[in-house]
């Protein structure tokens, strides 16, 4: 553009630039860069290159999903069911009913027996199905300012419908997310012995430091007609409501596991735990599954398969595909940079098309 | 004798009268004497004309001339097609025609070009100003009388402004330049849809960033440029002027001159302003002035006052009247005003103009009355921007945005949908899922909270998948592509390749928009003289009497001295030396006995006379020396003036009524009796002169064709048979000719010439006419004095380029207005004609004939095709046994061809041979051409010339190229690139035309991929997520990824990536035929791109997906992973494509990732976002670093396998020359040497 400009001008201006007679060289200074001669490093693909190269990933890629699948095998996942089996056989036929009335007894019990030695710390998931903890309107029914600290109390935009309260007071928290918090609740026993759930420390650091005020209290909370889930202790900070915080990380696909607590003894093979189960949250709605999940960890996180067999797959493709090549330039030798190769050189007849 | 002044308007008693005069007949001939094609291009379609500054004028004057009665003119309406807004005058039109019809002559061709005083133009203005100018559309100006002048009408100051903005505009028109672009008002259309509540996918701030970021750039940009405008504006707003006031002339502001102001300009002055010429310091009037801001010309022109006003002098008697003049219009070369002083009505016409942007030269002072200032003056008027053109890729781009909206509204149509059915078979529950409220319950009503029923959900999650996805139409790219050519536009003009150290002169780049289409041309379209001949004129030798002195080319050396004058004890010696003859010399200076003598003296005496020359006297540092320096209109009567000087005969002075030659040492006086001007028609002009002895001779020169139809042939056959003979082998050598002849006239002959001169001066009406049949009844009976053969010497390297571009399959038209032999001749000595071509001659006046003539070269060449094809088959396919066919095609017979049912015919042929010559052509015909072959071929053309003639050809072209040269900066003004030498179209072409090919073919398919990849990720998801259009990037990462993230990678490949050598492309001229293949960028390579990307983002997508799949990830940290995922990835994919990597490229491609991190982490460390510190809890496992590598090495494998494969096993041409240029020392050395075949043979199909 300016070089446009420069040009009409020069018709225009017609100062000194053009007309008057002095020999200043406009001649382009010499610099590397201006004509484009920088040194540069100029890699060519020759066959030793992409040899080594997919040999190099195979020899990578092999032992890292030799170690993840290993990893993974070592830990020991215990995954029960309950959502149906802990609504009396009787009920099933309205399971929506079931868990809205207030009457039913909602606690069950479920055994569940230890595969494996699990060395402590085990953690203690609840795992959801088809809860679209993703969902737009969900995602963004929630106010961050408000939970931070107090004087954001009045803060509830974007928290519909579960802004304020019947009576006007805003909700703290306030939104859909906090509003649906999971309300199940286990206990673990051991032979008839109780078995501790540590349910500190279940979030993260910095949410219960930075995100959740530790003077924001919470205020009209479940107080309307639709209980969504969990009521919340209104004496403690929403820093300290774990619970909420770990909820209100909502999860990133429709199908989740949310930490619930840690067991911090070990476990041994073949041990029954008992779990007494309230069963209280309604995912009987929307055809969700609850579960609840006993989990060893490993450096992969918990049990998965799928980056070792990756691994190994992508590992191994790069070796067959170094062995290809190998044979490939076995069986096509091509001298690099031959001029007679250039398609005005060689013979019509002999194209290598 | 009566002294005579010729040059002055002999008729000042103009009768205001005759309404309708109709003095056409000369503005008739002059159109004919461009070939009579002119009059049907006239009627050419719009197509042709409508970009063409002069055929709008063609028109007019064809329509004028059908309707004669239409007196009266509109002038200065408005015309919509912006050119020549105004030019009715047919004075104008017939003008401009005139100009455009150089190349016509063969020999004196240049010195039609313009011609401000000469003698046709004048008549014709004056002839034209008989017409009223109604007041209503004429501008009054009183002279000195500036305020009574700009009373009525407040004329437009002289104060100019070329800057677009001021401060306080800035913002608002800015903004409405900038909303001219589709690709602003898309992103505009997005964030208002954005702001609708419902919508609201991104924050209000997020969904406006993108759109800020580019306008914001642009304005910074804008400004940059206005501020230097303005700076330049003030600069000349500020320079000073003197001006009549109160009887003296005072200094002034040029912007504080007005209209009706009178002013004195001295010598070397610009002039501030467009002024009618009242006197000057030249008792006759005459002033001399350079035009070189105006049209680049350096030569000087000669402006005239009248008559009427050279002789008062306004400061001292005041000066009174009135100029009604047309109103401001961009026509240069038109002026039609009168002036009604004392009584009298005087008309004035262009060459009683001087222009703002001229400079008086050789003029002690001249005054002038202001007509035009500022905005209104010619030059202002004219100050166009370059012509905008699109690039033959960004309109091949197009399709393939239009297939990206359509992926585009694919993809949202398919979310919409899936939403709707999500919605139908989940409606039971939509009022109590936990996370799916359909019902507001916390009032005391339930009010449907955000839910508007299935249908209107529908459509709203189509828009916001819009909004979502929107990137997939990669609006960025239209920026990067725009910084990208100002990059390369950088390194053209920078390189010193391209630098002309003749002229001083840099490449020029002055459409910034058709860069890559130098990498695709495939016909060149050159004009010659001045293009691939350097236009300056050399005498080379004569042919006196029928002997030809050719000089020996040995002993030259000794008489290059040429001859000096000694004036007032002071050496004068031209300034260009001359090569001469000794034979010649010795018969100069022989004595005055021998008959060959004095017609050798009257050979030499004719090409001093016989001229416009003005000897200007240049000082030079020895106060005892000067030099004489020959300034005229056509270089060819400089080469002759030179000439004439170096063997004695110096013409040393020059005023309108007579020359002072000096003769062998003895300055001699000639009057200047008349001047029959060179036109078109005779092309031939003529000087009647009163020589010292009393004796009145008419010295005549022009075209062989004419001259020898008016020598008296019963006097000299010998003679006349020799010169033709010597004229032939001059043209054969490429050397343009003109013969000389004289007569001298006896008393009675002289008077009867002289009455009747008189009497065709005077006339009202059809001057032009009147004058021409004077001159023709004169210029008869002539005595053959000899021919001269002057040499326009090829440029440096033009054979060489020309060969270059033919090895890279490029063909080279020549299209030149000289004639056919000397058109061969050049086409043999810049290699472009080569004995084993055949070569069809087409050389033909009439419709029949042509029909035949081209039917028989078709079958000609089918002929030859097929003969060699035998012959190639036969030899069993080795080498390329083609014979080539080279067409040589005047403009008589394209008359007959362009524009009819023959065009066809002919493009049949043409395309068939490889080298087509058009000579004689006329400028617009040479625009024909070029439409021949741009309207039936998908190939680029280029078309390359210097000369005003060229314009309608440059324009008419894909890529015009201007030559700024000799004849000024016409062509550079109307081409988009503009560069020095012929010869630098090989490197601009083969190095960089193919560097920004591949530069912006790579750039454009990978803009695509980026973008896309980016929105599949973001589709995967919306998949998960209940098609509720959630996105788990966040909204600050997917407006910055395409702005920050990964911009910076592709505008620097953009700019700085080279496949190739600069060495190896020179080197290899085939390689250019990438371009022609279109190998960098077509619809498979897109195709592939796209599958390519589909599989990048499954595997960016599902790999932490399953990774996983039962964890307790959150969504902000799996968008973060995601996020670095495909950053990192669509970076090593670049990488992978490097060629070249200096260390600007690996810094701003890891600076690009390393910034990712740097600004990922920034968003993450802000705690009123929702994904507050997601980054380090996901950083800090193992897991994350995994999928990471995972997803790197997944993703990549295929596209590096293909490319591996296709490398090794299909190489193009390109990588073979890669590899030839890393490991090709070795090989050289091995003394491997493979012969460079000539020829061209065609190119593989593709590489498939």
């Amino acid at each position: 553009m300016n070089l446009k400009a420069t040009a009409a001008s020069s018709t225009s201006d017609g100062t000194s630039d053009s007309s008057a007679p002095r020999r200043n060289s406009k001649k382009p200074k010499y610099s590397r860069f201006t004509q484009q001669e920088l040194p540069a490093c100029k890699p060519i693909l020759t066959p030793g290159w992409v040899i080594s190269t997919f040999a190099v990933v195979g020899i990578i890629f092999i032992p890292i999903g030799l170690a993840s699948l290993f990893a993974s095998q070592r830990v020991v996942e215990i995954v029960d069911r309950y959502d149906i089996d802990c609504i009396p056989e009787t009920l099933r036929n309205d399971k929506l009913a079931f868990i809205q009335s207030r009457e039913t007894n909602k606690t069950c019990t479920r055994s569940l027996t230890v595969p494996m030695d699990m060395k402590s710390p085990i953690y203690v998931y609840y795992e959801l199905d088809n809860f679209y903890q993703n969902h737009r309107r969900y995602v963004k029914s929630r106010n961050d300012k408000q939970l931070q600290s107090k004087k954001n109390e009045n803060e509830t935009s974007s928290c519909d419908p579960e802004a304020n309260a019947s009576n006007g007071l805003p909700i703290v928290p306030c939104g859909l997310i906090a509003w649906s918090l999971f309300n199940d609740t286990y206990r673990f026993s051991l032979s008839s012995k109780v078995l501790e759930v540590n349910k500190k420390n279940i979030a993260w650091k910095s949410d219960q430091g930075h995100k959740f005020g530790d003077d924001v209290y919470p205020k009209n909370f479940q107080s309307g007609g639709l209980i969504g889930g969990a009521k919340l202790n209104a004496s403690k900070p929403l820093s300290e409501q774990e619970d909420l915080i770990v909820w209100m990380r909502t999860a990133a696909l429709p199908t989740f596991r949310k930490l619930w607590g840690k067991i911090e003894v070990d476990l041994e093979a073949n041990e029954q735990i008992t779990v007494v189960i309230q069963n209280n949250y309604n995912t009987y709605s929307f055809g969700g599954k609850k579960k609840l999940v006993l989990s060893t960890t490993s450096w992969i996180g918990g049990k998965n398969d799928f980056l070792g067999v990756a691994y190994l797959t992508v590992g191994g493709l790069c070796l067959f595909l170094a062995i290809s090549f190998i044979l490939l330039y076995f069986a096509r030798p091509r001298p690099l940079g031959d001029p007679s190769f250039l398609s005005w050189n060689s013979d019509p007849a002999g194209h290598m098309n | 004798m009566a002294h005579h002044r010729p040059l002055l308007d002999p008729s000042p008693r103009t009768p205001p009268s005759d309404p309708s005069p109709f003095p056409f007949s000369h503005t008739t001939t002059s159109i004919m004497t461009t070939p009579p094609s002119t009059q049907n291009y006239a009627s050419a379609p719009p197509t042709s004309s409508a970009s063409l500054p002069y055929s709008s004028s063609s028109r007019r004057a064809a329509s004028g001339r059908s309707k004669p009665q239409s007196g009266r003119v509109t002038i200065g309406g408005s015309d919509s097609s912006g050119h020549a807004s105004a030019n009715l005058g047919n004075s104008a039109s017939g003008f401009s025609i005139e100009s455009l019809g150089p190349g016509v002559g063969p020999g004196i061709s240049s010195s039609t070009r313009r011609r401000y005083g000469s003698r046709g133009a004048e008549s014709d203005g004056y002839g034209s100003s008989q017409r009223e100018i109604s007041d209503e559309d004429a501008r009054l100006v009183y002279i000195n009388e500036p305020v009574r002048t700009n009373e009525k009408f407040e004329f437009a100051g002289n104060s100019i402004r070329t800057s677009k903005y001021s401060v306080l505009t800035f913002i608002p028109r800015n903004l409405f330049e900038q909303f001219h672009r589709v690709a602003y008002i898309y992103f505009l259309i997005i964030a208002i849809l954005n702001q609708l509540p419902q919508l609201a996918v991104f924050g209000r701030t997020a969904s406006i960033l993108p759109l800020a970021f580019v306008l914001l750039v642009t304005a910074v940009k804008d400004a940059y440029e206005d501020w230097r405008r303005h700076r330049s504006d003030r600069i000349e707003n500020n320079r000073m002027a003197s001006i009549l006031s109160d009887g003296q002339f005072t200094a002034k502001r040029w912007k504080d001159i007005r209209v009706g102001e009178i002013l004195k300009i001295e010598a070397d002055q610009t002039l501030p302003c467009d002024m009618v010429l009242l006197s000057t310091s030249d008792p006759t009037g005459v002033a001399y002035i350079q035009t070189i801001n105006l049209d680049g010309e350096s030569n000087l022109k000669t402006r005239y006052a009248k008559q009427e006003t050279l002789s008062r002098m306004p400061e001292k008697e005041g000066m009174n009247g009135l100029i009604r003049c047309e109103r401001p219009n961009r026509n240069i070369y038109g002026f039609m005003a009168n002036m009604d002083i004392e009584g009298k009505r005087v008309s004035l016409g262009p060459s009683n103009i001087v222009l703002r942007g001229c400079e008086l030269k050789n003029t002690k002072w001249a005054v002038g009355v202001v007509v035009y200032a500022g905005r209104d003056t010619k030059v202002m008027l004219n100050s166009s921007g370059a012509p905008s053109k699109r690039s033959r890729l960004e309109t091949r781009m197009n399709y393939e945005i239009i297939l990206l909206s359509v992926f585009l509204i694919t993809l949202c149509t398919v979310v919409a949908m899936l939403h709707g059915i999500w919605l139908r078979t989940h409606l039971d529950e939509l009022n109590f899922t936990l996370f799916y409220r359909k019902k507001d319950y916390s009032g005391d009503e339930e009010e449907n909270y955000k839910y508007y029923g299935i249908g209107m959900e529908v459509f709203f999650a189509f828009l916001m998948s819009v909004i979502v996805f929107q990137i997939m139409i990669p609006i960025s790219l239209y920026i990067s592509m725009e910084l990208v050519r100002l990059g390369q536009a950088y390194f053209m003009i920078r390189d010193a390749h391209l630098y002309d150290e003749a002229s001083n002169l840099r490449f020029q780049c002055r459409a910034l928009n058709i860069n890559e289409d130098l990498g695709q041309v495939k016909y060149v379209f050159s004009d010659k003289t001045g293009t691939l001949t350097e236009n300056k004129m050399e005498f080379q030798c004569a042919s006196v009497r029928g002997v030809d002195y050719s000089g020996e080319k040995d002993g030259s050396n000794g008489e290059r001295d040429g001859s000096s004058v000694v004036v007032d004890g002071q050496v004068w010696k031209p300034k260009m030396k001359v090569k001469t003859d000794p034979m010649l010399l010795r018969l100069l200076r022989s004595g005055t006995e021998m008959e060959e003598g004095k017609h050798a003296r009257d050979f030499f005496l004719a090409l001093a006379a016989c001229n416009t020359i003005v000897p200007i006297i240049v000082e030079t540092p020895d106060p005892m020396q000067k030099l004489i320096d020959y300034q005229g209109e056509s270089p060819d009567e400089q080469a002759l003036a030179y000439a004439a000087a170096a063997y004695g005969f110096v013409l040393v002075e020059r005023t309108s009524g007579h020359i002072v030659i000096d003769v062998q040492g003895d300055r001699q006086r000639f009057n200047v009796l008349g001047m029959h001007e060179f036109d078109s028609d005779r092309k031939r002009m003529s000087v009647i002169v009163g020589c010292p002895d009393k004796t009145v001779k008419v010295f005549v020169k022009g075209a062989d064709s004419s001259m020898f139809g008016v020598i008296d042939r019963s006097l000299n056959s010998d003679i006349i048979r020799g010169t033709e003979g010597h004229l032939h082998a001059y043209s054969s050598m490429g050397l343009r000719t003109l013969v000389v002849g004289m007569r001298e006239l006896s008393t009675s002959e002289f008077e009867q010439w002289q009455s009747a001169y008189e009497k065709a001066n005077s006339a009202l009406m059809g001057r032009a006419g009147l004058l021409r049949a004077v001159a023709v009844g004169v210029e008869r009976n002539l005595s053959i004095l000899g021919a001269s053969g002057i040499e326009d010497k090829l440029q440096q390297g033009v054979p060489e380029a020309i060969e270059s571009l033919r090895q890279a399959g490029i063909k080279v038209w020549v299209l030149t207005g000289d004639k056919q032999e000397t058109a061969i001749s050049i086409g043999y000595s810049c290699k472009l004609l080569t004995n084993d071509m055949t070569q069809i001659v087409i050389n033909i006046n009439s419709r029949e004939s042509c029909k035949k003539s081209l039917e028989d070269a078709k079958a000609m060449s089918k002929k030859i095709t097929a003969i060699s094809a035998a012959a190639q088959n036969s030899e069993g396919g080795a080498g390329s046994g083609r014979v080539p066919l080279a067409l040589i095609i005047d403009g008589t017979s394209l008359v007959y061809i362009l524009e009819t049912e023959f065009e066809e015919e002919l493009f049949e042929l043409a395309t068939a041979c490889s080298v087509v010559l058009c000579c004689r052509v006329a400028p617009l015909q040479k625009a024909g051409i070029v439409a021949l072959i741009k309207n039936r071929t998908e190939d680029m053309t280029l078309a390359i010339g210097d000369g005003a003639n060229d314009v309608s050809m440059i324009q008419m072209a894909d890529v015009g190229i201007g030559i700024s040269g000799q004849e000024g900066r016409q062509a550079v003004m109307a081409s988009d690139f503009a560069m020095g030498q012929f010869r630098f179209l090989v490197p601009l072409l083969l190095v960089h035309g193919h560097w920004n090919y591949h530069r912006m073919g790579y750039m454009i398919l990978y803009n695509f991929y980026r973008n896309a990849v980016f929105v599949f990720i973001l589709f995967w998801y919306v998949l998960y997520t209940a098609f509720s259009l959630t996105t788990a990037i966040t909204e600050w990462s997917s407006v910055l990824y395409s702005v920050i993230y990964t911009s910076l990678p592709t505008i620097i490949v953009g700019i700085l990536d080279k496949d190739l050598s600069r060495r190896t492309l020179l080197k290899y001229p085939q390689l250019y035929g990438a371009g022609h293949r279109k190998e960098c960028y077509n619809p498979k390579l897109f195709w592939l791109t796209m599958i390519d990307t589909v599989w990048q983002s499954l595997v960016i997508f599902y790999i932490p997906f399953f990774a996983y799949k039962h964890s307790t990830i959150s969504g902000s940290s799996i968008g973060d992973l995601w996020t670095l995922a495909v950053v990192i990835l669509v970076n090593i994919h670049l990488a992978m494509d490097v060629i070249r990597w200096t260390w600007i490229t690996h810094a701003v491609i890891w600076g690009s990732i390393v910034a990712t991190f740097i600004c990922v982490i920034v968003i993450d460390v802000i705690p009123d976002l929702p994904g507050y510190w997601a980054i380090f809890e996901i950083a800090s496992t193992g897991l994350f670093w995994a999928c990471l590598l995972a997803i790197l090495v997944m993703a990549m494998v295929p596209r590096f396998v293909i490319k591996v494969f296709n490398q090794y096993v299909r190489p193009g041409d390109i990588q073979i020359a890669r590899e030839a240029e890393k490991f090709g020392n070795s090989r050289e050395n091995s003394g491997v040497e493979i012969e460079m075949n000539p020829i061209p043979t065609p190119p593989r199909e593709t590489t498939q």
